[in-house]
Parts: C-alpha cells; structure tokens; sequence
C-alpha cells in the first residue's frame, strides 16, 4: 500500500541576509497511514522546518514532498491554501485561538474556508468537541477555559475538516504535567480509535513516548529512526 | 474592532467630511432655490428696455441722462413684433407719499395696467388702474404693502387720498406683499401711478413723450431671443441709428441675467462641496491608518486564519468588509449630524436651505466607496502575509 507520506532527498535553504542557511540537507522517510510519530532534536535541527513542509506552509529548496501522492511544488498560495484546509489538521504550543470568538466558532474556521454552510458547520464542530471532551463547553471564549481546555479546543479544530495528518508543534510545551498527559490520552484515542495520523515534535522524552514511532533531528538530517519500545 | 474608542476616532474624518458635504450642498441648493423664487417673482421671460449704453448692471443711471424712448416706441414694440404678450413703458423717481400726519419716502413708478401683469405683481384688494384712467391721467394710486404697513396701520386704505408732491392721489388699489428682491432692497416700497400722471405731475423733468424704461413680456421663453433681437432692430430703426453706430437703448434679457446668477451658484455649491470633500480624503487616510495598524496587531490571527485554509481573497474581503463598516458607519452619522447642523446654521442665520436625497445617496455611497479604497492597501497586506512568519509573530 502506498504510504501517506512520502519524502525524498528533502531540502532547504534560507537566505538571512548574506548568510545562507541549511535548515535541511537531505532528508528521506515515509509515513504510513495511522501512525503516530514523534519528531525529536536540538533547537535549530530542522524539525520545525520539517513540519512546515509537511503541513504545506512552506516549499522544499530541493527534494520532493508527497501526501497521498499529492505534490505541492507547483501550487499556487491559494491551492496550498485550500490542501492544508482539506488534509490537515495543526496544533500549536501557544494553542492559537481567536481570542474574541466562542471555542464553537474557534472550531468552526476551517469549515468557514471550506465554505460549508452554518447548519452543517455547527454540527461538525460540535461533534469535534464531543471527541475531545469538550461538549457543552462551545460557547466560552478562550479566555474562560483552561489550558488543557484551550488545546483541546485546538485539537477539535484540527480535527473538524476530518484531515489526513495532525501536525503537531510541541503542543504540552505550555501545559503542566498532568494536563499534559490528557492531551496526550486524547490524541492516543484519535490515533488508535480514529485511525487519526498523528506527527508531533516534543522534546520531552515522556511525551514522546506515547508516539509508536521517534523520529530524531540533528543538524538538518535524520539521525535515528525507530519504533517507540512502548506501544500505546 | 477591539477598541470602540478608536473606531470612533477613526471614522471622525468620515463623519466630519459628510457632513460639511451635506451641508454645503444643503446651503447651494438653498441659495439657488431662492433665486430661482426671485425669478419666478420677477416675471417670466422679460426683456427690459433702458435708455443709454450699458455694459454692466444697474437698474438706475444718473439724472443728468437724457432718455430717447419714447411712448412711441412702446406702441411700436408691441403692434410690430408678434412675440410679445405684454408692453408696459414706465417712468420712475423718488417721491414723498403723505397720508394725514404720516409721511413716507418711497419710489413711484408710472405705469400701465400692463405693467402689474408682467411684472406678476397681484393685486391684494382694490383694483388696477383702467384705460381711461391712463389716458386722462388721473390721480389714482395703487400702494404697495409696506406703504400700506406705514402709513395707514391696520386701516384699508382703498379710496382714501394721499399727497404726492402736493398733489392728492386716490388710492384704488393695494398690492400683494413679495418681500425682499435677491439684491435685499424691499419690493413693497412701491406706489404706482398712471403712467401719464406720472410724466405729467411727478417727473415734469422729462421732454414729455419720453420714458424710462419699457417692460417686455414675451409669449414664452422660446421666442425670448427672436423678441430680443426683434426689439433691437426696431428700436435701431425707428432711432435711426447708423450701421457703425452704438444702440442709444439697452435690451436686458433678465432672465438670461438670473441664469447666469443661477449658474454661477451652482458652481459654487459644486465648489464648497469638492472643498469639503477634500475632509472625506483625511478621514479615507485616518481608515487606512488605522487598518495598518490593526492588521500588524492581528498578525498572528492572519497567520492562523491562512495555516487553516484562508485563501489570500477570504483575508482581503475579512479586512475590507471591516473598513467598510467604518465608513458607512461614519458616513451615516455624518449625514445625520450634517442634516441637524445645517437645520441650526439656517435657523440662526436665516440662511435658506435645501436637502436634495441625491446628494444624501451620493455621500453615503462616496464615503462607502473611501472605505474601500482606503481600507484595500492594508487588506492586501494581511492577505499577503506569510503564514509561518505571522504565527511566530508577538
């Protein structure tokens, strides 16, 4: 079967200033469909890079990216646009909600880009709130809800455009430890009940190790590859 | 928008320049109304005929000027030229009206009963001077109103007498008030006089058979110019003037005069407001400042909005609609402040004015239009932002 991603010979390079910048140099893997990878390394080791490829934020300098056989190279800023709206799904270290909307219509945003009317709409987001736990809870603003409660929020958006991957950046990063667990349960659940493709860069090693698969970052390659020794 | 306050600052710009607009336009149109009122007061589709060479305005020249129209040549004036409806010849000069013990200085005008018609001057109560009256040069008077006012109180006046220049006047008629002329001079100071009295009693100055000024009504506005044209070729004529000769009269083609007053006030109500709009510009720039700004605090939401699926159209229209709102928001306020600061200004100045619903849309549309214009610079900006830099954005 043919993996979900696909990527070979990856590479990139930023201009800052006169200075020249090789963030990748040459990365090659593939990911299967539901898995639930791990993206560890130091700062400045390209994993950040990596995933900003991967979600199609951004253009490799040299090297090929699939997803679902897809090639992003050609597109144009709205194509990329409408495939990060259709296929995936991000959650942030800083949660990343708007700040004056309702945690219903927080979900909601990428269903409005995706031009589904409000009566569906509502229905979707509501039950991406459901998955996460969250139900009932749709009409408190961000700054009414914890921040488990705000991620969470941000997972049931990512979710609610039923995307291929779930790209993931440090998303405990500002959680405590115990909260930092439930957000983990949640996308354990996804992963195993869903069948949800999950990749996430952590650099804690707990964290880490509810993914099936450690994937590590040095100096813009990969360095190790293996199956998590502990399944979920 | 977060802060009420500087929304509200922000479309001060807008509002202000509405409404200067809506009340410039207001005071144009007022102004013009009203002149278009004197005219229609004045009599419609005259042509006034003096003595002497004039090239600019001035309803009187000197005493001192010897009058070549005659009589005559009204009579001539409206048996040659088929165009005309009415032709009143008048003669005029100041004179002491006295009833009782009160007096009054005014101005008397000798005239036909033709004269009352062309000039739309309507009787109140009373009657207008007869044929016979003229030709026998009767002493009979037709008052104005504000003589009515001063020297009689509240009293009819019909059939009393009054002495001008010593001489006893019976008055037959009273004259419908008309206020004030465009120039501000009282129209209802006014006694007219048969004509013949008038040249015989009052004005023993002139060669007898001359007179000061000959009224022409035309049949309508469409042979205005024919009649004109007529006029100074009879006239010529009759005064046999030579080919390289100047006219020793002046045909006034009043309603052409007030047109060209008309039109000069419409360009100057089209100037007042082109000046207020210059304001609508400042507030256009005040919308686009603030869009600026607003956009670079909301850069992180413009990031999260374009990782999700925002096209860079969806973030455009988002920005656009916002400064939209802004202006129409601003531009009804504006007409409405506009509407009650030009009803205050008209109250106290007694200045007239005019609303036009025209200039209302027009504003309201402009000041959409400023919103957009202004508000697209900053919403493109946000639509092309990048996505990975905006999200890392403090």
């Amino acid at each position: 079967m043919e993996p979900l991603i696909e990527v070979q010979g990856l590479e990139k390079v930023y201009r800052l200033g006169e200075v020249e910048v090789q963030a990748l140099q040459g990365v090659s893997l593939s990911i299967g469909k539901g898995e639930f990878v791990a993206i560890m390394g130091p700062s400045g080791s390209g994993k950040s890079t990596f995933m900003n490829i991967l979600g199609f934020l951004d253009h490799p300098t040299r090297g090929q990216y699939l997803l679902e056989g897809i090639n992003g190279e050609h597109l144009s800023r709205d194509e990329l646009a409408e495939i990060r709206n259709q296929k995936i799904g991000f959650v942030f270290q800083g949660f990343n909600l708007l700040a004056r909307t309702s945690a219903l219509e927080n979900v909601e945003l990428p269903l409005i880009y995706a031009r589904i009317s409000g009566v569906e709409r509502r229905e979707m987001a509501k039950k991406a709130l459901f998955e996460v736990g969250l139900e009932g809870r749709g009409h408190h603003h961000p700054s009414q809800l914890s921040g488990g409660e705000q991620q969470r929020v941000a997972i049931a958006r990512a979710l609610v455009n039923q995307p291929s991957i779930l790209l993931a950046d440090e998303p405990t990063g500002n959680l405590d430890s115990r909260t930092s667990i439930e957000v983990m349960e949640i996308f354990q659940h996804l992963n195993r009940d869903l069948g949800i493709t999950i990749i996430m860069i952590t650099h804690e090693h707990d964290i880490a190790s509810f993914a099936k698969r450690d994937i590590h970052f040095r100096d813009g390659r990969v360095v190790e590859d293996r199956n998590s020794a502990l399944q979920g | 928008m977060v802060n009420k306050m500087r929304s509200a600052l922000t479309m001060l710009g807008i509002i202000i320049g509405v409404a200067a607009v809506i009340a410039m336009v207001a005071l144009g149109l007022g102004a013009q109304s009203r002149i278009e009122e004197h005219i229609a007061s004045m009599g419609s589709n005259l042509l006034m005929v003096v003595p002497g060479s004039f090239t600019s305005g001035g309803m009187r020249f000197g005493a001192g000027t010897r009058s070549t129209l005659t009589v005559e040549d009204a009579k001539a004036i409206a048996a040659e030229i088929p165009g005309v409806k009415y032709v009143a010849p008048s003669t005029s000069g100041p004179v002491q009206v006295v009833s009782g013990n009160q007096n009054w200085s005014t101005e008397a005008q000798g005239t036909t009963p033709e004269l009352l018609d062309i000039r739309n001057w309507f009787i109140a109560s009373g009657r207008p001077f007869t044929t016979q009256e003229v030709e026998s040069s009767a002493k009979v008077c037709i008052l104005g109103n504000t003589l009515v006012d001063n020297l009689f109180g509240g009293i009819d006046p019909i059939g009393q007498i009054v002495r001008i220049k010593k001489f006893p006047f019976t008055v037959v008629g009273v004259l419908e008030p008309k206020g004030q002329s465009g120039m501000g001079r009282d129209q209802d100071d006014i006694v007219f006089v048969p004509f013949t009295t008038a040249q015989r009693n009052l004005f023993g100055r002139d060669i007898p058979g001359t007179v000061r000024q000959i009224s022409v009504q035309a049949r309508g506005p469409e042979v205005l110019s024919e009649v004109e044209e007529q006029i100074n070729d009879l006239l010529r004529q009759r005064h046999r003037i030579l080919p390289n000769q100047e006219n020793d009269f002046t045909v006034r083609n009043l309603t052409e005069l007030m047109g060209a007053i008309e039109q000069t006030g419409k360009v100057m109500a089209l100037l007042l407001a082109s000046i207020a709009s210059i304001s609508l510009i400042v507030g256009g720039i005040g919308i686009m400042n603030i869009m600026l700004v607003s956009v670079t605090e909301r850069t992180r939401e413009i990031g999260i909005r374009i990782a999700v699926g925002a096209k860079g159209r969806d973030i455009l229209l988002q920005f656009l609609i916002e400064s939209l709102v802004l202006s129409l928001i601003g531009g009804i306020l504006g007409i409405g402040i506009g509407m009650v600061g030009t009803f205050i200004l008209s109250h106290f100045t007694q200045w007239p004015t005019l609303f036009s619903v025209n200039a209302i849309i027009l504003a309201f549309l402009f000041s959409g239009s400023v919103g957009v214009f202004f508000g697209f610079y900053p919403a493109r900006k946000a639509s092309l932002l990048n996505p990975i830099d905006a999200l890392r954005y403090e």
